[in-house]
């Protein structure tokens, strides 16, 4: 065990360990903020959820730090409520069942592009007539235009972007541009928006004693938080952070267990020798031409799609891997060596002799190797979600990268989308191959030299 | 795959340089040792089959699908069938249910699994393997066979592609740096060897990425124009166009770590003292190369070889997934969309059979290069 010290001693003089195992270590640190920060549950919610989680966040925006690498002011998200504290309403009873509730939506403007959406959500109590409301835009310059008058039925969403009425009244353009258009530049649809305040005016007309009504506009921005959003508007750092928990874990499971389970085969292969020996040899044999992914799509596709089963399976799979050979070679080399025999001598049992005096002696073969394997059993997930085998439920990187391929994110140059699980991927496996290289230098000088 | 390329350097030993035996005799021996291993694969197939066919049946899926088909199958005889036609709708239905049930038992669907298993395998080793749910081949039949070795030929040309120009790049390369033990070029391949651990469809997003999508010099994926263009010789400027991307992909992720592997295994022989006794004798660096260096390392580097296509050939259905080649891989993607069972079987099974082809044509090789096989010194593999 000394010498074990002594290795992760002159292990870490690698420059290539210390950056391998920083990487390891933020990622860790990662995975335990992104468990506790966000709980597991609260990940499936947002992860699963649809309009009504994410209703404020605009479709395939690019992140946030975009707009720092560009001169313009990409906009933003801007949310002006009813229910905020500085909107006032005034109520204004006009006969018996009529009143008038009048609010306006004011916000600032401060960005050189144009939304890429406006939405309005009401939200409406009613006895028994619908309200009636009529919407008109305040542009900072002070002109006035009509946006719709329209009865709302409960929870309505009215997206102005997609009324071709109200695109028709402004002369056929997106109402998104129109609105925001400087109308004084000579070519309005290629110059910047007019910046400063716009409003929203809303006046209802509600024909109960109690009814009421409330609205939200939601002007959708072109950036939107440190990840970006999808196509379902969701942001993506709640998969990015919640895939590297998984990620390592899966990856570190996965590499343990195989490695692991070989080991002790191997071992017990070796050691008892005979037709134990010959039997897992043949194993291994046949296992060499089981082809593995097909088999994991098989099992996908039939049984279950849940990221424990997959890796049930490919530990299953490969326990008699090509690693069998190798730890066989190098517990053949262990068996004659003269302590084996003298604790053969004083009586020791076979499990004595397997696991504290054979297992022991293979850790500079196995570690390098368990190191090594964890970047490629994170690349099999991620290469399961692409295939559409992903976990049903979490959310990984591998299938934020299937949404993104699937989506045309290379079409539509989304490229944000299908880079930062990437990016992260690759950290992942080179962080952890870096350290196995190191490693496997340290424990078999004979590498060592060259 | 990279641990298991590397595990296999320790145990090569030394040979030496022979001296051709006859002909005959080379080839005989030759013969004997690759049908010896030939035996011992298809054996190993037929095993591996079998476990393929239980782990798919372990829902009934396979019974499921052949429950299918009959039902199909006779129904459409009953309905072409015209002195049935003026049956009523219920004894219609009654004479297919009991049609039905006669050919369940005729095909032995009420034997036990076990009986059941061992005809599934001879369906499977016979490439019997039924009809497509939903997929047709290009052809338009519905035969799963028909369907899998139509693609075929796309998988094997762009698998055959990249891998002889991965072996011989790695040879090549592995070689130069041999030669430049601790150079740039040196160091700079021990460096990026650690970028193989990630699988080539990662690189061929990237590749996609910039040269599709931001430069739009290549096209972004599938195996010519569309329309295909007229003429053998555009039709094949095509291909090879939407050939590069692909194998580039495959090359990236795996020619890094190849070639450090091998280097380190040439610089390992270089050492040797034959080796100083030929340069002793003042032979050209290009003959030790050739004569002392490369001659007995070959076989370990074809058995690296081999195990590395193995787990390339499992990349293939992702890789050929993300390029749009309309392979075998493409067809597996499909067919997992679709749900269609009889198709996913089946490709597993085609896909046991490369892989024991892998290794059986690498095992070829190995006779042919290694010299105790030729010499009759026992076929034993490194």
């Amino acid at each position: 065990m000394n010498k074990l010290g002594d290795a992760l001693r002159e292990i870490v003089k690698y420059p290539s360990v210390i950056v391998g195992l920083s990487i390891i270590a933020l990622f860790i640190g990662i995975a335990i903020y992104t468990v506790i920060a966000i709980p597991y549950d609260e990940a499936l919610r947002l992860w699963r959820g649809g309009e009504d989680v994410w209703y404020d966040h605009p479709k395939n925006a690019r992140p946030i730090w975009v707009d720092w690498l560009t001169r313009d002011a990409l906009p933003r998200t801007i949310t002006a409520s009813s229910q905020d504290e500085a909107v006032t309403k005034t109520t204004q009873v006009l006969s018996q069942e009529m009143t008038d509730v009048s609010f306006s939506l004011v916000f600032d403007y401060p960005y050189d592009g144009f939304p890429q959406e406006l939405s309005l959500f009401f939200e409406t109590e009613y006895e028994e007539k619908l309200p009636y409301a009529s919407l008109t835009w305040i542009t900072p310059d002070g002109r006035a235009v009509r946006i719709g008058d329209f009865s709302i039925e409960g929870d309505h969403t009215y997206r102005l972007s997609q009324d071709t009425k109200l695109q028709r009244r402004l002369g056929s353009e997106q109402p998104e541009k129109a609105l925001f258009a400087d109308p004084n530049s000579p070519d309005p649809e290629a110059s910047p928006p007019l910046k400063g305040t716009y409003e929203m005016q809303i006046s209802t007309l509600v024909f109960g004693k109690d009814d009421d009504i409330d609205a939200e506009l939601v002007i959708y921005g072109q950036v939107q938080g440190l990840a970006g959003t999808d196509h379902r508007r969701r942001d993506l750092m709640v998969a990015l952070l919640w895939g590297t928990p998984i990620a390592l874990s899966f990856g570190l499971l996965a590499a343990a267990g195989t490695s692991l389970t070989t080991m002790f085969f191997a071992a017990l292969g070796t050691w008892f020798g005979g037709w134990l020996d010959e039997l897992i040899q043949r194993i291994t044999e046949i296992n060499l031409v089981l082809p593995v992914l097909p088999i994991l799509i098989m099992v996908g596709t039939f049984y279950s799609k849940s990221i424990w089963t997959m890796l049930g399976v490919i530990i299953l799979l490969s326990i008699f891997g090509g690693a069998v050979k190798t730890f066989r070679a190098t517990f053949l080399q262990v068996k004659q060596d003269p302590y084996i025999e003298a604790a053969q001598a004083y009586g020791a049992s076979n499990a004595r002799i397997i696991f504290l005096y054979l297992i022991p002696r293979i850790i500079p073969l196995l570690l390098p190797g368990l190191v090594v394997l964890v970047p490629s059993f994170v690349f099999l997930e991620a290469s399961l979600s692409v295939l559409g085998l992903g976990d049903p439920v979490l959310p990984t990187w591998g299938k934020i990268i299937n949404d993104a391929y699937n989506n045309g994110a290379l079409f539509q140059g989304h490229y944000y989308w299908l880079l930062e699980p990437s990016l992260l991927l690759m950290l992942t496996g080179l962080s952890f191959s870096l350290v196995g290289f190191a490693l496997d230098r340290v424990f078999n000088p004979k590498l060592r030299e060259m | 795959m990279t641990a298991k390329a590397r595990h296999l350097q320790p145990d090569a030993e030394p040979a030496q340089p022979f001296k051709l035996s006859t002909r005959f005799s080379t080839f005989s021996r030759v013969a004997k040792y690759a049908s010896a291993r030939m035996i011992m694969l298809f054996v190993t197939v037929i095993i591996g089959v079998y476990l393929t066919i239980l782990i798919a049946n372990m829902g009934g899926y396979v019974d499921q699908i052949r429950r299918g088909q009959i039902q199909e199958q006779i129904g459409l005889r009953v309905q072409a069938d015209p002195s049935l036609r003026d049956l009523p709708q219920g004894q219609r239905r009654e004479l297919i249910q009991q049609l039905v049930i006669q050919e369940e038992r005729r095909v032995g669907l009420d034997t036990p699994f076990i009986v059941r298993s061992f005809t599934y395998l001879k369906n499977a080793l016979t490439l019997n393997l039924g009809r497509a749910e939903y997929m047709t081949s290009d052809s338009g039949s519905k035969q799963v066979r028909l369907i899998l070795l139509e693609r075929l030929v796309p998988t094997l040309a762009l698998w055959g592609a990249a891998n002889i120009l991965l072996f011989f790049s790695s040879i090549f390369f592995a070689l130069f740096l041999s030669r430049r033990y601790g150079s740039l070029p040196d160091r700079l391949v021990v460096a990026l060897s650690p970028t193989s651990s990630a699988p080539g469809w990662f690189y061929g997003l990237f590749l996609i990425l910039i040269f599709a999508s931001v430069l739009g010099v290549l096209p972004f994926g599938g195996m010519v124009d569309a329309p295909p263009p007229a003429g053998k010789i555009p039709y094949a400027l095509s291909v090879l166009e939407h050939l590069i991307l692909p194998t580039t992909a495959i090359l990236m992720s795996s020619v890094f770590l190849n070639t450090y592997n091998w280097r380190t295994f040439f610089l390992i022989y270089s050492s040797e003292d034959y080796v100083e006794m030929a340069k002793a004798k003042g032979l050209s660096s290009q003959e030790i190369e050739r004569r002392y260096i490369l001659r007995p390392t070959l076989p370990t580097i074809i058995t690296s070889f081999a195990l590395l296509l193995i787990g390339l050939w499992t990349g293939a259905i992702i890789l050929e997934t993300v390029f749009n080649w309309p392979g075998l891989g493409k067809a597996i993607y499909r067919a997992i969309g679709a749900f269609d069972t009889p198709v996913i079987v089946g490709s597993t099974m085609i896909f046991a059979y490369l892989l024991a082809l892998t290794v059986f044509v690498l095992d070829f090789i190995y006779a042919l290069v290694d010299p105790r096989v030729k010499l009759g010194g026992g076929g034993k593999r490194a």
